[in-house]
């Protein structure tokens, strides 16, 4: 079996002159177009300027000698704002619009060497899991074409699955670069909130959004972590936090590492093979010295309701700036008013109308108590679990997704389903926590599982050691699906 | 603290006046569609109402504080033609120009 190439293979190689910069983008270049038709990861790809800034790396070779993505080509979703690159968030608002500014993660990639290759594919504005609200169609499954590939991050997960970059970034509000990254079988991480500046991501959930990479290990992940995190000017939020060197911090060290399972939230609605497959994941780093303990969570059923209510409430209010004044769609009327309301009906699509809605609903007077406010308390008890799980362990163990990929259209007509599926990755958006996915198996129709490991605010460094250990113990995270090694 | 019950269902003038908050213009298969899928949602996100809350403070943010505080200095900021390029209308082609455009709104 030909494994595609890591991030730090493919960086090593450019590096030590064994491939030039130039031919790996080319090889990521052919890989797109031979699977991106039958797959859709991308909407667009920039194959001039990325033979020509590779072109760059190559005959500028001493001064990216230490630099820690050179020549690494990578897809961005497009949700992250590029300077003269189209970024569409996938709706037809945004169809036309090219930002003047690059987001402060594209220059900081740029900056260590990175190549863009293109724009990945999402969920409108980053709202669903399943990629299939997209407005421009859907991204399929490497293992299985007739299946999601998750999302929202979805084109930045199959890209990646399907070898056609080592790196991609994604962006979370609610679990959208893990679910994706354990329905196609990569690694996917969600960063501290405040980690990463915000700055060019298009706004969904203020108090959620976050940026993070997905590749295929641990390793990668804590290089491309290493790059894009840190302070920013542009972005407030983003923390003052020292940047530690987290490939430094992968050991291999799991003794006296605490592992927590909440095993009652686990009782039901988990998928058998899933379940299974976790339990042999949670075996694998007991057996590597770690000690597992069973922890309770008991806000954590709330999850979901509290983020559908404060997350939509966040979008509702972002997504006023969108109404056919300053970029993108405009439905040309007489009258300001309906000019506004016309825009924003022909330029969304329904889920992101459904949140609109729900949003301004509970924002509205008369509800603002009864539901957003409720809900950040009940928030605030999220976060007490999270803190009082943690003064006992030192990762959180569960799985991604309770549920492996679904085919293509099965849920589309009923949200509700489709927002349940979210139980196991929205407390850790709402609690600001960072967390990883790693593929640890497969269900019996060979569709690809995750294991969830959740760490304390701004300790990354834990959990990447502990998921680069356990893929130092196991081989699944070498599985790729055949359209990759073709 | 419930001061109204929750509608189970919303009606169609319901779901048009949360439209007109939002300005957004629904047609009439949207607003039947949600009128139902925001009665479903709203049921589930009524679970928060099981949780005992009192005493306890409201989280706008997961993890904090952050960087707030810096310099008020004045940097480069974008250019205007490169903003105004993306506008539906404005008034870029004239020279000295710097305006977005909109219907009227005055008389």
């Amino acid at each position: 079996m030909n494994t595609p190439a890591t991030l730090a293979e493919t960086r090593d190689a450019v590096v030590s002159g064994a491939r030039s910069a130039a031919d790996v983008c080319r090889e990521a270049l052919a890989r797109i177009d031979a699977a991106d038709p039958s797959l859709h990861a991308f909407h667009t790809v920039t194959a001039e300027r990325a033979l020509a800034r590779a072109t760059e790396i190559d005959t500028n070779r001493a001064r990216f000698r230490g630099a820690p993505l050179a020549g690494v080509p990578v897809g961005l979703k497009d949700n992250i704002c590029t300077n003269g690159v189209r970024t569409t968030a996938s709706s037809r608002i945004l169809e036309t619009f090219v930002p003047p500014y690059d987001a402060t993660v594209v220059t900081r990639l740029h900056a260590a060497g990175a190549v863009l290759v293109g724009k990945t594919n999402c969920d409108e504005f980053a709202m669903g899991s399943s990629t299939e609200n997209s407005a421009f169609g859907p991204s399929r499954n490497p293992w299985a074409a007739d299946r999601i590939p998750g999302g929202s991050s979805g084109g930045s997960a199959v890209a990646v699955a399907a070898g056609m970059t080592p790196l991609s970034l994604g962006s979370e509000t609610g679990g959208s670069i893990r679910q994706p990254a354990a329905m196609c079988g990569v690694f996917g991480l969600k960063p501290t909130y405040g980690r990463v500046s915000r700055y060019g991501l298009l706004a969904f959930g203020s108090s959620f959004d976050q940026i993070g990479p997905v590749t295929r290990t641990a390793r990668d992940a804590a290089i491309a972590l290493g790059v894009i995190a840190g302070a920013d000017p542009a972005d407030s939020t983003a923390s003052l936090e020292a940047v530690p060197d987290y490939t430094a911090g992968l050991t291999g060290e799991t003794r006296g590492l605490r592992i927590g399972v909440p095993s009652r939230l686990l009782e039901t609605g988990v998928d058998a093979d899933i379940l299974r497959a976790v339990r042999t994941a949670i075996d694998t780093l007991r057996a590597r010295g770690a000690t597992i303990v069973d922890i309770e969570l008991p806000h954590a059923k709330y999850a979901i309701p509290v983020y559908y209510l404060v997350a939509t409430a966040e979008a509702s209010s972002n997504l006023a700036r969108y109404d056919g004044v300053r970029y993108g769609l405009r439905d040309t009327q007489n009258e300001l008013g309906a000019m506004y309301s016309r825009t924003r009906e022909r330029g969304f699509g329904a889920e992101v109308k459904r949140r609109i809605m729900l949003g301004t609903y509970v924002l509205s007077a008369g509800y603002y108590d009864a539901y957003y406010l409720k809900a950040q308390q009940v928030r605030t008890l999220i976060l007490r679990d999270y803190a009082q799980a943690f003064e006992r362990v030192d990762v959180v163990a569960m799985p991604t997704s309770p549920i492996p990929p679904f085919k293509l259209g099965e849920r589309a007509s009923d949200p509700l389903q489709m927002y349940l599926a979210d139980i196991f990755t929205v407390s850790a958006n709402l609690a600001g926590l960072p967390a990883v996915s790693v593929p640890c198996g497969f269900t019996a129709d060979r569709l690809p599982i995750g294991l969830q490991l959740t760490g304390r605010a701004f300790d990354e460094g834990t959990i990447l050691r502990t998921a680069d250990a356990y893929e130092r113990d196991t081989e699944w995270w070498k599985q790729a699906p055949p359209i990759a090694t073709r | 603290m419930l001061a109204f019950a929750m509608p189970p269902e919303f009606t169609r003038a319901q779901v048009e006046a949360i439209a007109a908050l939002a300005h957004l213009e629904l047609d009439p298969a949207e607003v039947e569609m949600f009128a139902r899928q925001l009665g479903d949602i709203l049921a589930l996100a009524d679970q928060v109402q099981q949780v005992d809350t009192s005493g306890v403070s409201p989280t706008a943010y997961g993890v904090g504080p952050h960087s707030a505080d810096r310099p008020d200095r004045v940097v480069p900021s974008l250019d205007i033609a490169d903003v105004l390029a993306n506008a539906p209308d404005s008034d870029r082609p004239r020279a000295g120009g710097g305006f977005f455009k909109v219907p009227r709104v005055i008389g």
